[in-house]
């Protein structure tokens, strides 16, 4: 290269030696394919990867958005478990409680916030690069989705990890089947987030707009509280909560592992009830799966309308 | 798919003559640029005319699958997928491969070329407008870019450049009229245009966050380059560009232009028949300036490819075949850069002597030329300075110490079809405030 300047030239010694010469002489012929469904699980595959580099040389983010969880299950957790604990039947503290909304809590701000790098991308231009490429804009969304419900879900399992610590055992069960549930509400999160970056251009807005859902979402949930008992206009507006149902599942399967008696299980972690009907699990995971899925459909419809 | 051309090309095979004659002399396959000096009359609202340029058939090629060679009307929409193409995968063809005869005329002969593989015309536009609102952004225009070809629009900010790129991108439909890339509709073929085109944008569209590998492969993986094909070509455009040394760093120690010129590699590595550049340059230092020109260049000699750029910088028109002065959404003049100046016309000379004022009176009354002081410097104009000087140190009796002749300049031609000089038109700085923001992301 004749006239690089002077920092190009200090960082490419020995660029004229390389042993590429022959593969400079003449170029090397492409053809992109057609459009088709492996080109479309190709582009989800590396929006997907990308999500996952980015979260791995961001140390820094994986570190803060522990302090939230931490700060809720030792310092909320203990200072309030004094107060509460005298509801709690013994042997189970305060925090053993609050355990499973916390770790929902950990992958909620780390879901938000992948799904947040969309606007960020748009801002600096690089979701152009994604949106002008041939493959289905789907494939681009769902990738992201996916991208952010990994990420966030590694996030919950650091939470997981200070289990012992909260007083809920090391159970594989227990772990693998908070593990899944966490994937399902990180996904769900992450979509719901997609969807609104669809539309937010600021990623300023975008973080003062998700932060004013959130906390009453997480709120509403019922991760620091018991969900029976309630008056009723509470009542409603947790049951109006998606996150309802998937904290309450979560809790449902720690309190399993609890050696603790059937009716303190009943007071503690009574699912959540419609009424007088109490919502089978499986119908409540459903909730949570079709909210999201109808989220990732609007976010998809939503950028194949922009340009 | 292999591109038969460039096997010809190929440095080994001229040093070793082992092609084919017919092969070899696709080697002199005039490309537009070199007819520069040729007719070319002015082609406003001319789609319908067949480009002057347009290259002559290639030898032994002609058989095979050609675009669609005359303007839109010969474009049967959605007809131009060829079976083959579905079944294309890797096509790897490196130097070395390529060294043996057999090799050599192999892939050109008995791979059928693509659609976008014949000769013909890489963009052709028609009555293209656009309108947002009561602004109308692009006011009808027509033009026909000839494969191989880089075509520059001039024009300066608000001319209606970006929004002319961005349609012929598909990234905007148009409110009216037609265009055809690489033989494919913008409008209605989006994703075949899309895969035929390369794209480098004003604003970096990198991921910051990324390695300039990293942000290649993701390219790569969402343009669907066959996995075998992404190394060797990857490599090769992150060498054209001086980047491969560099392929680990993150993309945010880059400076500016190193971005710029990893935007142009990536923009390549999935090989598009046309390479759009709006404004590749702006807001970069001369020299890198120079030195990213220097890689289109190079570029043009190795690729089968046509460029399609926006610049509103006068000198960087000159790079271009061919250049379209673009002023109010309309096309105000389009052919090459010297014939352009050509029709804007005199070359301007200027001399110093011993005695400037009986110069001034020897030059009126033996040549008929009226001259100035302009600068501290007899300053006259006159048809062909080249020719005129000879002349005049043969006749003019005043001893003249020194000589200068300057050509017209596009800022001359922009000039005399605008009525302004195109820095006049320049009313924000957004060049600084793009600079600007370039320094911001850096730091980021």
């Amino acid at each position: 290269m004749a006239t690089p300047t002077t920092t190009e030239a200090a960082a490419s010694p020995g660029s004229a030696g390389a042993p590429a010469g022959s593969a400079l002489t003449e170029a090397i012929r492409v053809a992109v394919p057609e459009r088709g469904l492996r080109q479309d699980l190709r582009a989800t595959v590396i929006v997907w990867r990308r999500e996952l580099i980015r979260f791995r040389t961001d140390r820094l983010r994986a570190v803060t958005a522990l302090i939230q969880p931490v700060l809720f299950l030792f310092i909320l957790g203990t200072g309030l478990g004094s107060l509460a604990g005298r509801g709690l039947p013994p042997g189970i503290s305060f925090r053993t409680f609050i355990y499973p909304g916390v770790v929902a809590m950990g992958v909620l701000f780390t879901a938000i916030f992948s799904a947040g790098s969309i606007v960020w991308d748009r801002e600096f231009g690089f979701l152009r690069e994604m949106l002008v490429a041939p493959v289905n804009r789907g494939a681009i969304v769902l990738g992201k989705c996916l991208g952010g419900a990994t990420v966030a879900t590694f996030q919950g399992i650091i939470v997981l990890a200070l289990a012992g610590l909260a007083g809920v055992p090391y159970n594989p069960v227990l772990i693998i089947t908070l593990i899944g549930e966490l994937l399902l509400l990180s996904f769900t999160l992450t979509a719901f987030g997609v969807m609104m970056a669809a539309r937010i251009k600021q990623f300023q807005a975008f973080m003062a707009l998700t932060q004013m859902l959130v906390l009453p979402l997480f709120f509403l949930s019922g991760a620091l509280y018991p969900l029976n008992g309630l008056p009723a206009w509470l009542t409603v507006l947790t049951r109006v909560d998606p996150l309802t149902y998937i904290v309450d599942p979560m809790r449902r399967a720690v309190f399993s592992h609890l050696n603790i008696s059937p009716a303190a299980l009943s007071a503690l972690a009574p699912g959540v009830s419609w009424g007088r009907w109490v919502v089978p699990l499986g119908l409540s995971l459903g909730i949570v799966a079709l909210m999201g899925m109808a989220m990732v459909g609007i976010a998809i419809a939503e950028f194949n309308k922009t340009d | 798919m292999t591109r038969p051309k460039q096997a010809a090309r190929s440095s080994e095979a001229r040093r070793q003559g082992t092609a084919g004659a017919p092969l070899g002399s696709a080697e002199e396959w005039p490309r537009p640029g070199s007819a520069r000096r040729g007719p070319h009359p002015h082609r406003v609202r001319t789609a319908a005319t067949p480009l002057a340029s347009e290259p002559p058939s290639r030898p032994g090629l002609e058989a095979q699958a050609q675009w669609p060679t005359r303007g839109p009307a010969a474009t049967p929409l959605g007809s131009q997928e060829s079976p083959q193409r579905k079944a294309e995968h890797v096509a790897v063809q490196s130097g070395a491969e390529a060294e043996g005869p057999a090799q050599t005329s192999g892939p050109a002969q008995t791979i059928p070329a693509q659609p976008g593989h014949g000769r013909g015309i890489a963009i052709s536009v028609s009555e293209l407008a656009k309108r947002y609102g009561d602004i109308e952004a692009v006011r009808g225009i027509d033009f026909e870019v000839a494969r191989g070809e880089t075509f520059g629009f001039l024009g300066p900010n608000g001319a209606g450049k970006s929004t002319t790129i961005s349609i012929l991108c598909t990234l905007i439909k148009p409110t009216s009229g037609k265009a055809v890339v690489a033989g494919h509709d913008v409008v209605t073929e989006r994703d075949t245009v899309r895969r035929n085109i390369g794209l480098v944008f004003q604003d970096t569209t990198l991921d910051s966050y990324l390695t300039a590998e990293q942000n290649l492969r993701f390219h790569a993986d969402l343009y669907g380059v066959p996995k075998a094909a992404v190394g060797p070509r990857m490599r090769q455009v992150l060498e054209m560009v001086g980047l491969w040394d560099r392929r680990e760093s993150l993309v945010r120690t880059y400076s500016g232009g190193m971005q710029r010129r990893l935007e142009i590699a990536r923009g390549l590595l999935h090989a598009p028949h046309v390479l759009f550049l709006d404004e590749p340059t702006v807001g970069l230092d001369p020299q890198t300036r120079s030195s990213i020109w220097r890689y289109i260049n190079e570029l043009k000699q190795r690729e089968d490819i046509t460029i399609f750029l926006t610049t509103h910088y006068m000198d960087e028109a000159e790079h271009c075949d061919r250049i379209a002065i673009i002023d109010h959404g309309k096309i105000v003049a389009i052919d090459t850069p010297e014939a352009l100046k050509a029709s804007v016309g005199r070359d301007r000379v200027q001399i110093s002597t011993a005695d400037d004022r009986a110069a001034v009176a020897e030059l009126a009354e033996r040549f008929g030329i009226e001259a100035a002081m302009r600068e501290g410097l007899v300053t006259f104009s006159v048809e062909s300075g080249e020719e005129f000087v000879p002349r005049l140190f043969a006749e003019l009796d005043v001893a003249i110490r020194s000589v200068s002749v300057a050509r017209p300049s596009l800022d001359d031609v922009f000039m005399s079809y605008t009525g302004r000089t195109i820095r006049d038109t320049e009313a924000t700085g957004a060049d600084a405030m793009r600079a600007m923001a370039q320094r911001f992301r850096g730091r980021r």
